[in-house]
């Protein structure tokens, strides 16, 4: 009764190597290509991955240009008086730049990679908006509500005291 | 998408720059305005009392006002205020139905229709040489079906139909240099009699036909010793007058042609008299008065020459013409003074030893003496005769008294206002009880629900009424105590009669009135008038305990150097605190720009001998005005000599009595005026206490100019001596007027320019830097408006805004008037519709708010125009950044919009000054015109930017308010609840 098993099939195979397996593959399966394969296709991905954060990077910091172009026209549209539309119009012009310039870091927090290189699209993000906020103050110059005028100074200024004093007129009838 | 973005704009700058209008609603008449109707100082009354209809009293007054008056109320039912140069001599009715005035010197007559007023006829008569206009109206004498008017004027006799005016006849009578003194006509006869003087010494009587104007006889005598010169018709036959000496009666008898003299000494009929007599005119059949010493006395002509003495009366006291009764009676009216009270006594006219009528009437002593009476009669329903008077008063006020009763008054003295000043109200005292503010708080919600109902237009008819009513009599309009944005100030109002009023300007109510003592007559002080009133005391910084108080100025006489009279009087109580005088004389008043620590207003008084006096008179005013000797000048323009001459002040004066606050004064410049072509026409400068908010103007394209702003600025305009007449006098050629703007200091011309072919006159104003001024351009056949700009060329380097910001720059260091200014000035012209009686600008608190320019018109109304209008750098086609600064295109001719007459649909008749107040709401200035009517009204020249309007519903935004707050409540239940059950689902 020594041998009652006749065969068996191991099926928990954990050894990857192939050395320490006594069964051949079967032909025509190379183990090591298939594991070669693997490694390069995850590889591919992320490399991928990286392109397309750094695509989207670019796009977003170049997102304000387009807007740069629509405030312009909005700005223009807005005329040299000073009236609620215009006001309004600058103001928005003014407070978008600074919003977005406040959330850099969150507006290209999707895009944080190791491999891609944030650095050059916040710059040209922020010096986009840094344009942007400069034409919202050119504007805010414009309608002149700006103090860089002598007569944004002087306006309110008393008339001088005067030293002397003079009476007198028709004599009383 | 863009066409529309551009219409919004465009509607949107439509909006900006479109003119605001100020007229105001309807229901807004009299929520801050009120104008009063006066006619002045009663010269002559007619009553109309015959009908059963309304009785009625016409009168003339010293404003050339003839009105129709409501017997039993004083109210006004028609009156017409004539011109000023057209002088109402006599009044009469005739046909019962007519108003007969005789003005103008006795060359025009006019009838009024006595029940409304309208005109009927006017009738000019042409005559040549002056003379004392006359007018006789007979009862009952008809010439075909016609009644006539005699009326002697300019040397002619007229007869003057009654029915249209038609002048039927007329005849010379003063071609010999007669002076016609009196017209007679004796009852149912054919004759007219026209007695007179010549030269003093000869008696002349003409008879005239009535119907014909036919010189039936002209009688003469010579009276060798001379008459002094008023004449005494006593009866139909019988005149009296005076010798020259003023000693001796003379009874002249003049029937049938023949002329008698009797003499009689007046020391005869009245022992222990000294003075010479005068005649007083008076309407007394068979009697005259004669006012001898200080007393008046009556004395009746008997048995054609024989004199008797009647009675004899203080001559303080007033007596009224002869009032006619029936059973051939006369009544006469005697009013005589007493403490705090009068005494009216009616005598018959020929028994003077009985009294009809003996009343006492307490008087206000504010009123002074009684200077007229008019007596008239009724019958009372026991068939006897009633009297009732109407007296006119030292204050020309005038008063009804019937049956010991003062039935009405009138104060006519304001009809006559020669200068204002506005006084601040006393302030609020605390404490007010609880149940006076829960009865207030009531009545507010009560209104504001009224208000509201309105705004909702859920208003019924009488809701209305009740609105309109609770706006008009707001009681915090009239309140006495200061408001917290200045509008309820007090008027003081100085008038011609010397009496000083307080007018509150939430009603126009009297607070106060005195009569002053320093402007009534007395021993040292003959003729004594009001000049002009000053602020004195104003305390706002120190001294607060202290009430303000005016200075009113007066002068004895009609001569420049005749004394002059002070007195100081306190605003609140209208007490006289002080007054002083007779004293020197005074040429000029000059406010000076320095207060002491009791907050009196330092002025100097300078005198004809150009002596400067310094009030008030303290240690502590001299010690202030010593340290600023040096810097205290004054200026005289002498329009006679056509010479504008300015002074320094200096050490103290060498007189007699050694004087601590009387200053020389040394001449330093002077601007002679060539006498062949120029005469000073007219002279303005600023208000003394009108302030400035900044010295520079921003141009739209954000450039700057600096105002030249001095208060030692004169304009002066002259006009060539020929065109000194009235309008088209001189062709256009021959006239030029010319104006100067003079530095007052150092008499310095600063800008001068001609108008050729312009005349006066001139008016204007001057404001912070610009001057406005209206005259007639002959060439054009219209009146112009010009304005003038005067900037500092000096200060326009400072373009440096790092120094302005650092605050290194040198604009607001004080000046000099020696520093050479160097300025430039801009000016325009512009024709205007108008002639313009008066002109005035407005003043607000801090000088911000826009100005504009008011303007009396010639139709007696107060009209608005914005200084916009007038600014020199309007053109034509103004670029569309000065188009956005406010800049109108530039026309020829002044728009006059009607909306932007103040004093909207009333007149202020006989219109002769405007004054501007501040109020202390910044945007708001209170104006007060003033003639015969006196009007007053708030103005907003830029609109009330710092209030909310006066029909502001708070009750509105109150209910908002709450309705919200519930509403916010009752969803966040409601939501509360339906998520509660959303979680059970």
């Amino acid at each position: 009764m020594g041998s009652g098993r006749r065969w068996a099939v191991e099926f928990a195979d954990n050894s990857t190597s192939h050395s320490s397996r006594d069964i051949l593959d079967p032909p025509g399966f190379t183990r090591a290509s298939q594991e070669q394969d693997d490694s390069a296709v995850s590889k591919q991905k992320k490399d991928a991955e990286a392109n397309w954060k750094a695509q989207k990077a670019w796009e977003v910091a170049q997102a304000p240009f387009k807007n740069l172009f629509m405030m312009a026209f909005m700005m223009w549209m807005a005329g040299s008086t000073v009236h609620l539309f215009s006001i309004g119009i600058t103001f928005s012009a003014l407070l978008q730049p600074i919003n977005a310039l406040r959330g850099v870091a969150k507006v290209f927090e999707p895009y944080k990679d190791n491999k891609v290189d944030l650095l050059a699209p916040k710059l040209v993000f922020i010096a986009l908006n840094l344009v942007g906020l400069g034409l919202g103050i050119w504007k805010l110059n414009t309608l002149g509500l700006l103090p860089t005028h002598v007569s944004d100074w002087v306006s309110s200024l008393p008339p001088p005291q005067e030293v002397e004093y003079s009476g007198g007129g028709v004599p009383l009838y | 998408m863009n066409m529309a973005i551009r219409a919004f704009l465009l509607l949107l700058l439509f909006f900006a720059s479109s003119n605001p209008a100020y007229s105001l609603y309807e229901d807004q008449v009299g929520l801050m305005d009120w104008h009063q109707q006066y006619i002045g100082k009663v010269k002559h009354a007619v009553f109309h009392t015959q009908k059963a209809a309304r009785k009625r009293v016409i009168v003339s007054t010293e404003e050339n006002v003839v009105a129709s008056l409501d017997l039993r109320h004083g109210e006004i039912f028609w009156r017409h205020v004539l011109g000023p140069n057209d002088v109402i001599d006599q009044i009469d009715v005739a046909l019962g139905k007519y108003v007969i005035t005789l003005s103008s010197g006795g060359s025009v007559l006019r009838a009024w229709n006595l029940p409304d007023g309208q005109m009927v006829w006017e009738s000019t008569l042409i005559g040549s040489t002056p003379s004392k206009p006359l007018l006789l109206i007979p009862t009952n004498l008809k010439v075909d079906k016609d009644n006539l008017i005699f009326v002697y004027g300019n040397g002619f006799i007229h007869a003057v139909a009654s029915i249209d005016g038609e002048v039927i006849w007329k005849k010379e009578l003063a071609s010999e240099g007669i002076d016609v003194q009196q017209l007679i006509y004796p009852d149912g006869s054919e004759i007219i009699y026209a007695v007179g003087l010549l030269g003093f010494s000869r008696f002349d009587a003409y008879q005239l036909n009535v119907k014909s104007g036919e010189l039936l006889k002209h009688n003469n005598m010579l009276f060798p010793a001379g008459f002094s010169g008023d004449l005494s018709v006593v009866t139909d036959d019988t005149a009296v007058a005076l010798d020259s000496t003023g000693k001796i009666l003379v009874v002249i008898r003049f029937q049938d042609g023949k002329i008698s003299f009797h003499q009689t000494h007046v020391s005869q009929l009245i022992e222990d008299i000294s003075g010479a007599a005068v005649i007083l005119p008076s309407k007394i059949p068979g009697m005259f008065t004669l006012k001898i010493d200080a007393s008046v006395i009556f004395i009746e002509v008997i048995n054609e020459s024989k004199l008797k003495v009647v009675h004899k009366i203080g001559h303080a006291n007033a007596v009224s013409d002869a009032l006619s009764l029936p059973e051939d009676q006369q009544a006469v009216a005697l009013i005589q003074h007493g403490d705090g009270k009068i005494l009216l006594t009616v005598k018959l006219g020929n028994d003077w030893t009985s009294n009809l009528i003996e009343e006492t009437i307490q008087m206000d002593r504010q009123r002074g003496l009684v200077h007229k009476v008019f007596i008239n009669s009724y019958v009372r329903t026991d068939r006897s005769n009633g009297f009732r008077v109407l007296i006119v008063m030292e204050d020309h006020s005038l008063l009804l008294l019937q049956q010991g009763e003062i039935v009405w008054s009138r104060e006519d003295g304001l009809a006559s206002v020669i200068d204002v000043k506005a006084s601040e109200l006393s302030v609020e005292k605390d404490g007010v009880s609880v149940a006076k503010v829960e009865h207030s708080l009531f009545e507010w919600l009560k209104g504001h629900l009224l208000k509201l109902k309105g705004t909702l237009m859920i208003a019924t008819p009488d809701d209305v009424v009740a609105i309109q009513k609770i706006r008009l009599q707001s009681s915090e309009k009239g309140k006495m105590t200061r408001d917290h944005n200045g509008f309820r100030k007090l008027l003081i109002v100085l008038t011609r009669a010397g009496k000083l009023f307080a007018l509150h300007t939430g009603d126009g109510r009297i607070v106060w009135s005195r009569l002053l003592n320093s402007l009534r007559k007395s021993e040292t002080c003959e003729n004594p008038r009001g000049i002009s009133l000053h602020q004195w005391q104003d305390p706002h910084h120190h001294a607060l305990d202290e009430n303000p108080s005016v200075l009113v100025f007066g002068r004895c006489g009609y001569n420049s150097d005749s004394a002059g009279v002070l007195s100081i009087v306190d605003t609140y109580t209208g007490e006289e605190r002080n007054h002083i005088g007779p004293l020197h004389s005074i040429a000029h008043i000059i406010p000076l720009p320095f207060t002491d620590s009791m907050e009196q207003r330092l002025h100097l008084l300078v005198d004809a001998n150009r002596h400067a006096h310094l009030y008030p008179r303290t240690a502590e005013a001299l010690g202030i005005f010593q340290r600023e000797l040096g810097n205290i000048f004054w200026y005289a323009a002498e329009t006679d000599k056509g010479i504008l001459r300015g002074y320094g002040v200096q050490k103290n004066c060498v007189l007699e009595v050694a004087d601590d606050f009387c200053f020389d004064t040394r001449d330093l410049w002077s601007i002679v005026f060539p006498s062949e072509s120029e005469k000073i026409a007219a002279t303005a400068t600023r208000s003394l206490n009108e302030v400035v908010h900044t010295q520079a103007k921003v141009t739209a394209d954000q450039e700057v100019m600096y105002k030249y702003i001095s208060k030692n600025l004169l304009f002066l305009a002259t006009v060539a001596p020929k065109a000194i007449g009235p309008i088209g006098s001189v062709t256009p050629d021959e006239s030029s007027l010319v104006v100067y703007v003079i530095d007052t200091v150092t008499g310095r011309i600063l800008h001068r320019m001609t108008h050729h072919g312009s005349q006066g006159p001139v008016k204007a104003v001057v404001s912070e830097n610009w001057i406005v001024y209206h005259y007639f351009n002959l060439r054009a056949h219209r009146y112009e408006m010009s304005v003038i700009e005067i900037y500092d060329q000096a200060r326009a380097e400072n373009k440096d805004v790092l120094k302005l910001v650092l605050g290194t720059h040198n604009l607001t260091s004080p000046i000099t008037a020696y520093s050479r200014p160097e300025v430039f000035t801009k000016s325009q012209s512009y024709f205007f519709a108008h002639s313009v009686k008066t002109m005035a600008v407005t003043l607000t608190a801090k000088g911000i708010t826009s100005k504009q320019v008011l303007l009396g018109t010639i139709g007696d109304q107060v009209l608005a125009l914005d200084k916009r209008f007038l600014d020199p750098r309007r053109t034509v086609n103004p670029t569309q950044a000065e188009k956005e600064e406010g800049i109108i295109p530039l026309t020829d001719s002044l728009p006059i919009i009607p909306q932007s007459y103040v004093t909207h649909a009333l007149k202020v008749e006989g219109l002769r000054g405007i004054a501007t107040i501040p109020a202390k709401l910044e945007s708001t200035t209170l104006v007060f015109a003033y003639g015969v009517d006196l009007f007053f009204t708030r103005l907003a020249p830029s609109r009330t930017y710092d209030s909310l309007t006066e029909d502001f519903s708070y009750a509105l935004l109150l209910i908002t308010i709450v309705a919200l707050i519930v509403a916010i409540f009752v969803t966040w239940v409601w939501s509360e609840k339906k998520e509660l059950q959303e979680k059970w689902r």
